[in-house]
């Protein structure tokens, strides 16, 4: 035997990243805006999801959910008589392109707006493009105004960070300039929305932040 | 706890590399994990040592360099280590920056017998 030595080069994710580039061309290309949404289990992914459907009305939106188990979230989800699919993903910690590649023959022709609720975890979704648009990361009041540097990875690669549950910061140490600044230190160009579903409060700003950013890709797609 | 996930993928890649060079095994597998990359090296050891078994791979030995994290001023132009995930320029203040490395996960290269 005789040994030899090969300089791969190859990004290990680099399959994954070629499927998301593929899905991201396509759902572009038809108009729809994906927004990938990471987070925590229970920071209120789901909760703000049917917020927005109340919200959006008449806009065409769908959603994929992603968990481990169950298909409760997409219950959730179509009982405000918006599409939705259930990704379980049998024990995986996040959602994978090729998962979200599978259900695209489903995405009706008219869909404005994709939202895909990752599993809850904020550390191993970001490694993954799904081929979205816009990645939003939510943070919740109760988990803390720390979060952003414990897991730098998930905030570096966001484009919005949600704050949620903010009804509850007056009864929590939490606090909302320390959690921005954290995560502005991580990614200055990070845009930030304080939400809470609750009182619905500060979801017009958000959806219009979402819309704004379809209009754009869509003029983008013009130019080119 | 993605480490799996990305090992098999890893091997994915070995399994094709293997093949195509007609590789009898690899004996040495090389990655660059970036600090930024979103993955424990000491997981992914453990992960590569649970997933060898039965591959081509079976001997091969895992090493893995780890890249700090490094950001370029656009104003200034000054490269510094952004160790504590702070994205200012500390020469400048300025926030415009560039990632240089650190964000990589990547399969450098193996060494394999055929």
């Amino acid at each position: 035997m005789q040994k030899k030595e090969l300089f791969v080069q190859e990004e290990i994710l680099g399959s994954n990243k070629k499927i998301a580039a593929e899905i991201r061309q396509k759902l572009e290309q038809a108009g729809v805006f994906v927004v990938n949404f990471l987070s925590s289990p229970g920071s209120g992914k789901t909760t703000l999801l049917e917020r927005i459907a109340e919200v959006f009305k008449d806009r065409k939106m769908a959603v994929i959910e992603g968990d481990i188990e169950t298909e409760r979230d997409a219950e959730r989800i179509r009982r405000k008589g918006v599409p939705a699919w259930q990704i379980t993903t049998g024990g995986a910690c996040h959602l994978e392109a090729k998962m979200v590649g599978k259900l695209l023959p489903q995405i009706p022709e008219t869909t404005e707006f994709l939202f895909i609720e990752n599993v809850g975890n904020l550390v191993c979704p970001a490694s993954y493009d799904l081929g979205e648009s816009l990645r939003c990361v939510l943070l919740s009041a109760p988990e803390g105004d720390d979060k952003p540097k414990k897991y730098p990875k998930a905030f570096a690669t966001a484009d919005c960070l949600i704050i949620t549950k903010s009804d509850l910061i007056p009864f929590l140490p939490f606090d909302l300039e320390r959690a921005g600044n954290e995560a502005l230190d991580i990614n200055p160009r990070l845009r930030i929305f304080v939400t809470s579903a609750l009182q619905r409060r500060g979801l017009a700003e958000l959806v219009r932040y979402f819309i704004e950013s379809r209009v754009n890709m869509i003029q983008r797609l013009s130019h080119a | 706890m993605h480490e799996l996930s990305i090992v098999a993928s890893l091997f994915e890649i070995l399994e094709e590399k293997a093949k195509e060079h007609k590789a009898k095994e690899i004996s040495l597998v090389r990655l660059k994990v970036g600090r930024l990359s979103g993955v424990v090296p000491e997981f992914l050891q453990g992960a590569f040592d649970l997933y060898k078994k039965d591959t081509v791979a079976a001997a091969a030995f895992l090493e893995v360099e780890e890249v700090p994290l490094k950001i370029k001023c656009k104003k200034c132009g000054v490269a510094t280590e952004a160790a504590d995930f702070v994205f200012i320029c500390s020469a400048c203040g300025s926030k415009d920056l560039e990632i240089l490395e650190g964000t990589e996960l990547l399969l450098e290269k193996i060494e394999v017998e055929v």
